[in-house]
């Protein structure tokens, strides 16, 4: 099972970073967006053709009022 | 000094601009968006405050919210310095500091690693372990930290841009409890130091500039004000005058009356 911002997903293994942030109502250049899988930032440029493997925790991030 | 005057509404305070790692900034009022009810009253804030630098939280993107904060903070013309807040490891520190360089582009972080939850205070050995690393990795790091004059000298020794002491706790609006510690970091450290945390209201801003600070940071005090508009205004002004003052140079204190009237040249007038 992949872990979505701490929710479970019905992404699946080999789906990528694109799928998990269109889950999101996000588009791949949405500014603002951070990505972390596994505890390891993703960079903006692999997004389209990172594969989620079994198990991966996903965090999309954002700006949020803080501070 | 140069002429005081005015131009914009606001006092030229004759001052050179404050300059962090490199940037300059004419507004030495930073500003936090945590805690303002709409981006609407946020964005006019900006504008009444005169800030250029404003702190964002990262956090999950949540479906479907409202309105982009980042995109109103561009429209707003200002500079994004994004924290660690809530943060209580330096390894969540120094993983949330590169995933706001990746989100917004700056190597700019304000770093902050709580090390208790009914204070907010900082944890002295995980900051110290964050800056480290941060400033290894070619952060431009603005620590929140504790006002312990060797705690800010440390963190200054070890490459951070600028120190950032509290008055007092965190949303406290308890101003500055140790006035005394905030000049002695001033004393302690070359970097800019910008008083964080604890303004309840102008005067503190004003207090925090007349004992040298080179700005200060605000949030709760305009945010969460009974009219947070005209408190960004009022904050503006504190900080242009306590500017103004410190390099005015204020008198000694005195214990006794020196009076401002010539005692010379006094009417007798024989009632005795």
């Amino acid at each position: 099972m992949i872990v979505l911002n701490g929710e479970r997903s019905d992404l699946l293994p080999g789906d990528t970073l694109a799928s998990a942030l269109e889950r999101l109502g996000l588009e791949l250049d949405a500014r603002g967006v951070a990505v972390a899988v596994d505890g390891e930032v993703v960079p903006r440029g692999r997004w389209r053709s990172f594969e989620l493997a079994e198990a991966a925790r996903v965090e999309v991030l954002t700006a949020m009022q803080g501070g | 000094m140069d002429e005081p005057g005015t131009s914009n509404g606001a006092v030229d305070v004759g001052a050179a601009p404050l300059r962090i790692a490199g940037r300059s900034l004419s507004s030495r009022l930073l500003l936090g968006t945590g805690g303002f009810p709409s981006l609407e009253l946020l964005s006019e804030a900006i504008a009444l405050s005169g800030t250029e630098l404003v702190t964002v939280a990262l956090r999950r993107v949540e479906v479907g919210a409202s309105g982009s904060l980042v995109d109103v903070l561009a429209a707003a013309g200002v500079e994004l310095l994004p924290n660690t807040a809530g943060c209580h490891t330096a390894r969540d520190a120094v993983m949330t500091a590169r995933l706001a360089r990746e989100a917004f582009d700056t190597d700019w972080i304000k770093l902050e690693v709580i090390g208790d939850e009914d204070t907010l205070l900082p944890d002295a050995p995980e900051l110290l372990r964050a800056a480290e690393e941060l400033v290894d990795e070619g952060f431009v790091v603005l620590p929140y930290t504790t006002d312990d004059p060797v705690l800010a000298r440390r963190l200054a020794d070890l490459g951070c841009a600028a120190v950032m002491p509290l008055g007092s706790p965190i949303g406290s609006g308890m101003g500055i409890r140790n006035p005394y510690n905030i000049s002695l970091i001033r004393e302690a450290v070359e970097v800019p130091v910008v008083l964080d945390a604890g303004v309840g209201t102008a005067s503190d801003v004003t207090l925090a500039m007349e004992l040298g600070c080179d700005a200060v940071m605000v949030a709760s005090a305009i945010s969460r004000a009974a009219d947070p508009l005209r408190m960004a205004r009022a904050m503006r002004a504190a900080v242009e005058a306590g500017l103004l003052a410190h390099r005015a140079g204020r008198i000694p204190r005195r214990r006794y009356a020196r009076a401002s009237s010539p005692v010379e040249g006094m009417a007798e007038l024989g009632l005795d």
